[in-house]
């Protein structure tokens, strides 16, 4: 399994771990992106599609991870997302981080997806209960929403 | 020069279109192939800003000249996570 994917399957979250566990990095970081039930605006939500332009959103992974190595010191870093049709609960991204320590290992995990949801060539579209769907952007340099 | 267009998510929806072919004059650069494409679409045309457009694969400026052949990605802003 590659350390960086695009994936129209299932997201395992304790496997991608695994690609970044190693004898170094005593301080591992996972962070997980799950279909909510409801929108920022309270709209009941059926599920989210995602669609993304993998070969890009790839190399914008990459280019995260090594990022995330310069600023935090000796990272390990592994990024996958789904693209397809998710409902609730189904897992969209999992970032998994390991780091020397915890400190770099938190920071280098908050970094990955915040960059990650500015700048990879992937979109979202909601599907709501109402049988309504919209695409929702993420918010630029703010909280966003996973 | 022939360029293909590929757009994604909210503009391909907008646009009617994933892939298509454009044909543009030799000095064409990636805001006159945006042009071209919103001259035939008044809904994109207030996008531009947001938008990014990737060549062959590489996010590119305003200004880059094109070539024939060349592959340009309309990005709407980014949704991922």
């Amino acid at each position: 399994m590659n350390r960086f994917a695009i994936s129209d399957r299932p997201l395992d979250a304790a496997a991608i771990e695994a690609l970044v566990r190693d004898d170094a990095h005593g301080g591992m970081v996972t962070f997980a992106g799950i279909v909510r039930a409801r929108a920022d605006d309270g709209r009941a939500v059926r599920g989210l599609s995602y669609e993304a332009q993998p070969a890009m959103a790839i190399a914008e992974f990459e280019a995260i991870a090594r990022e995330a190595d310069e600023r935090f010191g000796d990272c390990s870093i592994a990024i996958h997302h789904r693209t397809g049709d998710l409902t609730i609960g189904e897992t969209a991204v999992v970032v998994a981080v390991a780091c020397a320590h915890r400190a770099a290992a938190f920071d280098a995990c908050r970094f990955a997806i915040d960059a990650l949801k500015e700048r990879a060539p992937i979109w979202k579209r909601e599907r709501y209960a109402d049988g309504t769907a919209e695409w929702r952007e993420n918010a630029c340099g703010g909280e966003g929403h996973a | 020069m022939t360029v293909s267009v590929v757009a994604f998510a909210r503009l391909r929806e907008l646009l009617g279109f994933s892939k298509r072919s454009l044909v543009l004059p030799e000095t064409a650069n990636v805001d006159d192939a945006w042009n071209a494409i919103a001259a035939g679409t008044p809904a994109i045309r207030e996008l531009r800003e947001s938008t990014r457009i990737a060549c062959n694969g590489a996010i590119a400026e305003r200004g880059r000249a094109l070539r024939d052949g060349d592959e340009l990605s309309l990005f709407p802003p980014a949704g991922g996570g």
